[in-house]
């Protein structure tokens, strides 16, 4: 009875970390989708974001989940000069070209963190960060519990965006069929930074609600990187829906290794569920065969 | 024949022998130091670069030069490799870090092949001087020593305190420091004859982004007291994760290991890192050699506790007056000769706890020892032994809430 009790408590944990995996991977997975660019550079966006909470916080004393809008606002402002200035010449170009360009803006992005920041990591102290909810034998940490909510919104909120809207409508028009896009008069190159937007805003969203849990350090980045890219490759890359269901497929199968097995043998278990779902089904839980 | 004078005379005979004073002169002695001052390790890296930095000055008061050429290896044992090379070829006599075992292990493979000498100034791992190395020695405890000495001093926690814990789990990270700390505990805690019953050992990534599934398996468990070998990034992730699942353990105590001296530790948890043990070497601050290395620390770091930074500020420093101390002896920056230097030190003036730095055939030093600092108004406090102690040691730990 123990035993299933605190399964259970595992399996909610997991849940609640993967949704905020998912909101996370679901910024590569808008781009990747649309613009047919993986953005390399995707961890180190999340930790400018988080060190944005972080300043927020210290400065001004706001709630990391109340910052996570203006550092939206300002990663969707970020990722909106980057594709119209930066990106925008390297789409259809080959992908290893695209590869360096958004691996170097890593670099640099990564350097700067280091150089403003250094290498200490920054918590943001918050009065409710270590309390927490007990529901029957589960225990509920109220942080993460937030952020898992507000994910949960905000990843309906993007999906409702590109299912009910015009633009929305536009944008998928162009992943769809870019050149009929381009043939009905749609401003293909204005679509493509808003989604570039739209990505970096939910990464930028994610991060900031992220240093509620864990603090804000260069250190993550290649991290955030490589879980993004296990987490939508299983949902199946540019599946909105497949990279929440990514998101927390990951976060229970870590809870439950770790919680059964050896917790340093989390990232095996990831990786394990990768090769099953590109042996079986190449294309992703959610994704549509090429 | 009036053409030569006595003082002509003088002055040739002065410039006929200059050239073997000159010989006699040792030039400066380049120290290539070698730290993780970003990546992972960068906390523990830029405290004992902190160190570092101020050991110049203070070892010229000593009568002793040298000039630093600084390295980060970026918490990655490749680079640590490369970096090595490089900082020979840019001419480097010496190497001193790395704070990190498997760094330490890469770049004794270098030093071996360039015959430079290579000061480990932290890194536990048993490996490092059981593989013959000749041109390495270690001014540090290897893992056995250091759970040896941590495993002791925790008999005499209990003695002092009266506490009777029954049971323990010991929770490492899985990097090489943690994982030698393992198989030191694994051989060493049944010989040890602790009244504690060892439940289980849980492994974790010190990369993870929170240890919560891991708090989860210790709650289930429900032991008395929590062994842990952690670094400062990922003891903060534990305790956090213990407060909110509403786990107190009676005690918290590191048998050696970092991360719960460390200032991050403190400014990122205050009143909660307050009553955690660490069994570690430690700071000797009565030695006058300490007290010069914290009157130059001090006014050069004014952000920093030379209090909470004397373990990686120490040994960095200890481990840079290993090498100036051989190349004044040695008067000569040959790699061959400066490192018979090194093996032959025996400087009974130093900074940490323990006897003179000496090093044994495989280039171990065995006199240092262990004190057990216990987190006091965030503040490393050493409690035991009683002869070095500045509080008495508190047992069993209060609860999280109410902790000011």
């Amino acid at each position: 009875m123990i035993m299933a009790e605190l399964l259970l408590g595992v399996v909610v944990q997991g849940v609640m970390t993967g949704l905020v995996y998912g909101l996370m991977a679901l910024g590569l997975s808008v781009i990747f989708g649309v613009i047919r660019v993986v953005n390399f550079a995707h961890g180190e966006f999340a930790v400018l974001a988080m060190y944005a909470a972080w300043l927020a916080h210290t400065q001004w004393q706001l709630d990391p989940i109340l910052a996570a809008l203006p550092i939206a606002a300002g990663c969707f402002a970020i990722g909106y000069g980057l594709q119209r200035g930066l990106v925008s010449p390297f789409v259809g170009r080959a992908e290893h070209e695209q590869f360096i360009l958004l691996a170097g803006v890593a670099m640099v992005l990564l350097n700067l963190l280091l150089m403003g920041f250094g290498p200490d990591a920054r918590p943001v102290n918050l009065p409710y960060a270590l309390d927490s909810y007990a529901i029957g034998p589960v225990i509920l940490d109220k942080a993460r519990l937030i952020v898992a909510a507000v994910a949960l919104v905000m990843t309906g909120a993007v999906i409702g965006f590109f299912r009910f809207t015009r633009t929305g409508t536009a944008i998928r028009a162009c992943a769809d069929n870019l050149l009929g896009a381009a043939v009905v008069g749609l401003d293909v190159k204005r679509l493509y930074a808003l989604t570039f937007g739209i990505g970096l805003a939910c990464v930028g969203a994610a991060g900031a609600m992220l240093v509620t849990i864990s603090d804000a350090s260069p250190v993550l980045a290649h991290g955030f990187t490589l879980q993004g890219f296990i987490i939508v490759i299983i949902g199946g890359l540019g599946s909105l829906g497949g990279a929440l269901l990514g998101g927390v497929l990951i976060g229970v199968c870590e809870a439950l290794a770790g919680f059964l097995w050896q917790p340093s043998m989390k990232s095996l278990f990831s990786f394990l569920l990768l090769v099953a779902v590109l042996a079986l089904r190449p294309q992703g839980l959610l994704g549509k065969r090429a | 024949m009036g053409g030569i004078s006595r003082r002509g005379l003088a002055a040739g005979a002065a410039v006929l022998a200059m050239p073997a004073i000159v010989r006699a002169q040792p030039a400066v002695l380049k120290v290539g130091l070698l730290l993780p001052r970003s990546g992972y390790l960068a906390q523990a890296g830029q405290s004992c670069h902190r160190g570092a930095l101020v050991a110049p000055r203070v070892l010229a008061d000593f009568g002793m030069r040298i000039e630093i050429i600084d390295v980060d290896f970026e918490s990655n044992v490749d680079m640590a490799r490369t970096q090595a090379e490089r900082v020979i070829n840019a001419g480097a006599h010496c190497i001193v870090g790395p704070f990190e075992s498997g760094a330490a292990l890469a770049i004794a493979q270098v030093t071996e092949q360039r015959k430079i000498p290579f000061v480990v100034n932290i890194g536990a791992a048993p490996q490092i001087t059981e593989q013959g190395y000749q041109y390495l020695v270690r001014n540090f405890p290897t893992g056995g020593q250091l759970v040896t000495n941590g495993l002791a001093l925790i008999k005499d926690l209990l003695a002092a305190t009266g506490a009777q814990p029954k049971t323990a789990v010991f929770v490492h990270a899985n990097d090489t420091f943690g994982t030698a700390q393992r198989g030191a505990m694994d051989a060493l805690y049944p010989r040890a004859g602790l009244p504690i019953e060892l439940l289980d050992r849980i492994a974790y990534d010190p990369k993870a982004q929170d240890l919560s599934v891991e708090v989860t398996k210790i709650r289930a468990l429900n032991p008395d007291v929590l062994l842990v070998v952690t670094r400062s990034a990922d003891a903060i992730k534990l305790f956090r994760d213990m407060v909110r699942q509403r786990f107190t353990p009676k005690a918290i105590i590191s048998p050696g290991s970092p991360g719960m001296y460390d200032e991050e530790f403190y400014q990122a948890l205050g009143p909660l890192a307050d009553f955690a043990i660490t069994n570690l070497p430690w700071a000797n601050f009565n030695a006058p050699m300490t007290k010069a290395l914290e009157a130059a620390y001090t006014p050069a770091n004014p952000r920093y506790r030379f209090a909470a930074e004397c373990f990686n500020a120490g040994f960095t420093f200890e481990a840079l007056l290993v090498a100036a101390d051989a190349h004044k002896r040695a008067g000569t920056t040959d790699g061959e000769t400066l490192m018979r230097a090194v093996k032959a030190t025996n400087l009974a003036e130093h900074v940490m706890t323990g006897g003179p730095i000496a090093f044994d055939a495989k280039g171990q030093n065995p006199n240092i020892v262990s004190a057990s600092v216990q987190n006091r108004n965030r503040t490393p406090t050493v409690v035991l032994p009683a002869s070095a102690a500045t509080a008495a040691p508190v047992l069993p730990m209060p609860g999280w809430q109410g902790r000011t």
